[in-house]
């Protein structure tokens, strides 16, 4: 029996006398959010190259989609974000509209904002679980974040029959109205939240530990945010006032007022504490909405869902996801199926600047880079 | 016969009926037979008592966690799910012992034993209850720290051999943590012991004895230098024992599981076996140091055995160490350091003025107003200015806009 | 009162609440919200759906709701419907279905085919226990375990049902009501093309006398 030859483990020196350490922190790995994969090269604890290397869980959602009918591909863009599927739907609603010039009823697009910010909410408070769980805090701060989604997927299963793979958006409107009871249901629930949102904070903000550990890591500037195309709380965390809600003013948002907040120096903590901030601003959409929402059609009773055939032409349409801008680009010629159908996941373009990010952090860090980014890999990889 | 003494009587009970029985066949026992059946018995006696401990913390910290996290604990082997431990050892015996080809045979075997010895020896020294220390040593916490020092050679042993690229950044991890907070954990001890005027860990919880100002036990941990001592030795002991907000070495969200990568079945039972009581012993030092050993802090609560108090001590000390690790997320390589030598160490000095000063100024009130302003001025300034100066939520502004 | 250390504090009191809450919380926010699977059920919404069912009306075999148009098998996106027509006892293709399969491995769940449906026929349903140990065999339920009767329905989904039933009766109502018109447009059709030809009669009888009676 022979034993294979002695490699060593760490590579050929720089002559200065530094070795460095390749590490595949592997797609199966507790921390990444998915089968996301990180080739990196170490210095001791510090990384000098950083490779992401993802696609494994593509899916051929875009090209499926060719095969589809326009509202079959509906059910596909729940699985994209699995997170926020609502809005997953919406995007892709808004974008046909846009192509087939369909106006919505007033009370579909308060229903599209009262479940989107409920999204929202959820997507955000499992955020904060999530990067505890990254820093290695037992999960204490992910089964309280569980527990109050939980409540919100309760909501959604009452609403639309599922709790997660909703396949809620119709073009032109909604698929179903609120269940006798829901709106109540849905209110006393918004009213306990703030109180949930302050218990996170006490366990979370002011802990020295997190605060070690999140400020000062992977400061990213305003210029260099815009210029690498990020969006959402990321590029809002680093200073850059533009949020889709008020930039163009979809839907009822420019009826309802709302704060965006934003950050000064777009580091992992600012990208903490704006997610945090919008959730309460969530909270207060919620409220105005549900004094608001009125009477009315659910649906848009010209568009037949069956057989839509919507004009030649090409439409973007984008949205405010809770991940950033999520965007649909449809090309059509007129027929039953797409001839072109092309997502822009705003997992995937806020983690090109990953490497950027991550040169001369340590490792620990890596993880919490990522985590702060809030990548789903079902958009990253669709 | 009162519970105090139960332990006690029960080995003077067993040795009575070694005499008999040699009696009954006609042989005088000689009394140096009788000393190495004591001493078994009382091995017996402390290696079956810490198992025990350990087989239920194992699963009473998987339900304390649960519950500080709104869900069950394991809950269906067993009453309560308390028979867990009994699964779980048959999980790891049943397990294939994979050695990695490539991997320093010798040393890799070597190494769960290299850990588990000195963690099985370090209860040796601990005054359980009055009269029942196992070996009375005078240098008790010497002899302590000593073999505390061995289980660091182990998880060096258990990375490196391991041929691994996680295990040996997981092993230098450790080294370098374990190191780093020896200093402050033995500084505690110290002061504790410059108190007492003894090294001797019976002679510390004597030094404890009685009530001062009529409502305070002479506890050393109410007392300010004490107290921040306690602190020090606390964290220490989370350090050494690799528990959270320390387990960087076993970093699962980073590096799979550091150290212990490689190994399976019963020598990762052992890891974790020596872990825990090594944590046992570590928490035992730290009732007998500052919190009174196995004395009743009132005198009315003295018909409570003193090896109830001890135990119910090491209790409280063990839930803490779980509320902690539900709590508190990890530190990163370099802060912990930091937070080790740039913070620890000279708070742990800091401690030892001010023993001196409370001990110079005659114990009295008085000494207790000096003694807490020597501790309290330097850890606001050091916390202000060494952590805390960058990191402060009032610093940051979020603007909106409308 | 902010010394280093006290968020810590602040955090570790959190936890403690939300422990000992777990067991004693007097307003029930904090205590365990687990249900113990599988001795505790979840109580689902009725809205909540699982995998779609087809509806008989009566009698499986000739109340079956299902006219095999195929609509569904056209519109599912991962098109895990299989349906062939039945024939009748000549041959002819009739309106039933002979084969409905649906390859719940394959199914997402989705809600399209019942939404696509114009004959109120296939509905989702909300068991979720339907794992096998056989991948090919048991995971594509045939017709006869699809089948599930009105009375069903209106169990798991009564709001649901209780509107279907409502259109179904309307469709029935207008169809009948439009059939009386037509029968009695028809009727009234007839009666006056039968009427037409007494008239019509009457006056070829005026035109021509009736012969008077030959008798002496």
């Amino acid at each position: 029996m022979s034993f294979p030859p002695h490699t060593s483990l760490f590579n050929e020196g720089n002559g200065a006398g530094a070795q460095t350490l390749d590490v595949s922190l592997g797609p199966q790995h507790p921390s990444t959010h998915g089968v996301f994969r990180m080739n990196v090269r170490m210095d001791g604890e510090t990384i000098v190259k950083l490779q992401p290397v993802f696609g494994y869980l593509h899916r051929n959602h875009e090209k499926l989609a060719e095969r589809n009918s326009w509202l079959g591909s509906m059910p596909y863009t729940d699985r994209l974000d699995y997170l926020c599927p609502i809005t997953n739907n919406w995007a892709y609603a808004v974008a046909v509209e846009k192509l087939a010039g369909i106006e919505v009823p007033e009370r579909a697009e308060y229903i599209r904002v009262i479940v989107g910010e409920l999204t929202r909410l959820q997507n955000h408070t499992v955020f904060l679980g999530f990067i505890l769980g990254d820093m290695g805090s037992w999960g204490s701060a992910l089964m309280y974040a569980f527990r109050e989604r939980e409540k919100i997927l309760d909501l959604f299963e009452e609403l639309t029959g599922a709790r997660m793979m909703v396949n809620y958006m119709r073009f032109g409107g909604v698929r179903c109205d609120f269940p006798v009871g829901w709106l109540e249901k849905a209110r006393a629930y918004i009213e306990t939240y703030p109180a949930f949102l302050d218990e996170m904070e006490s366990l979370l903000v002011g802990n020295e530990i997190l605060l070690a550990r999140l400020q000062g890591v992977a400061p990213v500037t305003a210029e260099r945010a815009i210029n690498a195309g990020l969006s959402g709380p990321v590029l809002r965390a680093s200073g850059v006032d533009y949020d889709i809600r008020k930039v163009d003013g979809y839907g009822i948002y420019p009826r309802l007022s709302f704060r965006v907040p934003r950050g000064e120096v777009g580091d992992c903590f600012d990208r903490f504490m704006i997610r945090l901030l919008e959730a309460r601003e969530s909270i207060k959409l919620l409220q105005q909405a549900f004094a608001q929402i009125p009477a009315g059609p659910i649906v848009n009773p010209v568009v037949k869902q069956r057989g839509f055939k919507p004009p030649v032409g090409e439409a973007y349409g984008r949205i405010e996801s809770p991940k950033g801008e999520l965007g649909f680009h449809l090309v059509s010629e007129g027929g039953e199926k797409p001839y072109r159908y092309h997502i822009r996941p705003p997992s995937l373009i806020n983690l090109t600047l990953l490497e950027e990010m991550c040169l001369g952090s340590k490792l620990a860090d890596v993880m919490v880079i990522l985590g702060s980014i809030d990548i789903v890999l079902g958009e990253v990889d669709r | 016969m009162n519970l105090e003494n139960l332990p006690l009587a029960i080995l003077k009970a067993i040795l009575d009926a070694f005499t008999w029985c040699g009696a009954k066949a006609g042989i005088v026992v000689p009394p140096w037979a009788l000393t190495l059946v004591s001493i078994l018995i009382v091995i017996v006696a402390i290696l079956s008592v810490f198992l025990v401990m350990f087989a239920l913390m194992s699963v009473l910290e998987r339900k304390i966690l649960g519950r500080m996290q709104n869900r069950y604990g394991p809950n269906r082997v067993g009453p309560w799910g308390l028979f867990q431990p009994v699964a779980d050892g048959i999980k790891m015996l049943t397990k294939e012992d994979l050695v990695p080809r490539s991997a320093d045979q010798i040393v890799h075997f070597l190494a769960p034993i290299a850990m588990v010895i000195p963690a099985l020896m370090l209860p040796a020294i601990l005054p359980y209850g009055r009269g029942m220390v196992p070996v009375e040593l005078a240098s008790g916490i010497l002899y302590f720290f000593a073999l505390g020092a061995g289980t660091e050679v182990a998880v060096f042993m258990a990375g490196w051999s391991s041929n691994n690229k996680y295990s040996i950044l997981g092993a230098m991890r450790a080294i370098a943590q374990m190191i780093s907070y020896e200093l402050p954990l033995v500084m505690s001890a110290v002061i504790a012991a410059l108190v007492a005027g003894t090294l001797s860990p019976n002679g510390i919880v004597m030094a404890q004895a009685g009530v001062s100002f009529g409502v305070v036990p002479n506890w050393f941990v109410f007392t300010p230098w004490g107290f921040a001592a306690c602190i020090l030795f606390y964290i220490g002991a989370l350090a050494e024992s690799n528990r959270s907000p320390f387990d960087l070495p076993e970093g699962e969200s980073e590096l799979v599981a550091g150290h212990l990568t490689e190994y399976s079945g019963f020598k990762y039972a052992i890891f974790f076996m020596a872990e825990y009581i090594g944590m046992f012993a570590i928490n035992g030092l730290l009732v007998t140091l500052f919190l009174g050993g196995y004395q009743a802090p009132f005198p009315f609560l003295e018909w409570i055995p003193s090896w109830c108090w001890f135990f119910a001590k090491l209790a409280f000390v063990a839930f803490s160490m779980v509320w902690v690790r539900a709590t508190m997320p990890r530190f990163r390589i370099d802060q912990m350091m930091q937070f080790a030598w740039k913070f620890m160490l000279p708070m742990s000095f800091v401690a030892l003025i001010a023993a001196a000063a409370w001990h110079y100024a005659g114990r009295g009130l008085a000494a207790w107003g000096i003694s807490f302003l020597i501790v309290a001025v330097p850890y606001l300034l050091l916390g202000r200015f060494c952590f805390t100066r960058r990191h402060t939520v009032d610093n940051r502004r979020y603007l909106f806009s409308e | 009162m902010n010394f280093p250390g006290s968020g810590l504090i602040k955090g570790m009191w959190v936890t403690l609440v939300n422990g000992v809450g777990s067991f004693f919380d007097p307003q029930r926010s904090k205590r365990l919200i687990t249900e113990q699977y599988p001795e505790e059920r979840p109580k689902l919404a009725e809205a909540s759906r699982s995998f779609p069912f087809l509806i008989f009306d009566n009698d499986p075999e000739a109340g079956i709701r299902c006219t095999s148009c195929k609509i569904c098998e056209k519109e599912c996106p991962p098109q895990c419907i299989f349906i062939e027509q039945d024939k009748d006892a000549n041959g002819k293709l009739f309106r039933r279905p002979k084969v409905f399969n649906i390859d719940i491995s394959v199914c997402m769940s989705c809600q399209i085919c019942v939404e696509v449906c114009p004959f109120e026929s296939i509905r989702m349903d909300n068991i979720y226990e339907m794992s096998s140990y056989d991948r090919f065999g048991s995971l594509v339920v045939t017709k006869a375990q699809l089948l599930k009767s009105n009375e069903y329905y209106h169990g798991i989904h009564p709001t649901e049902a209780a509107t279907t039933d409502a259109r179904i009766e309307a469709a029935r109502i207008k169809k009948a009501a439009a059939a009386k018109v037509t029968a009695e447009k028809a009727a009234a059709a007839k009666a006056a093309a039968a009427a037409k030809a007494a008239e019509e009669k009457a006056v070829s009888e005026k035109a021509e006398p009736p012969q008077p009676e030959q008798t002496a």
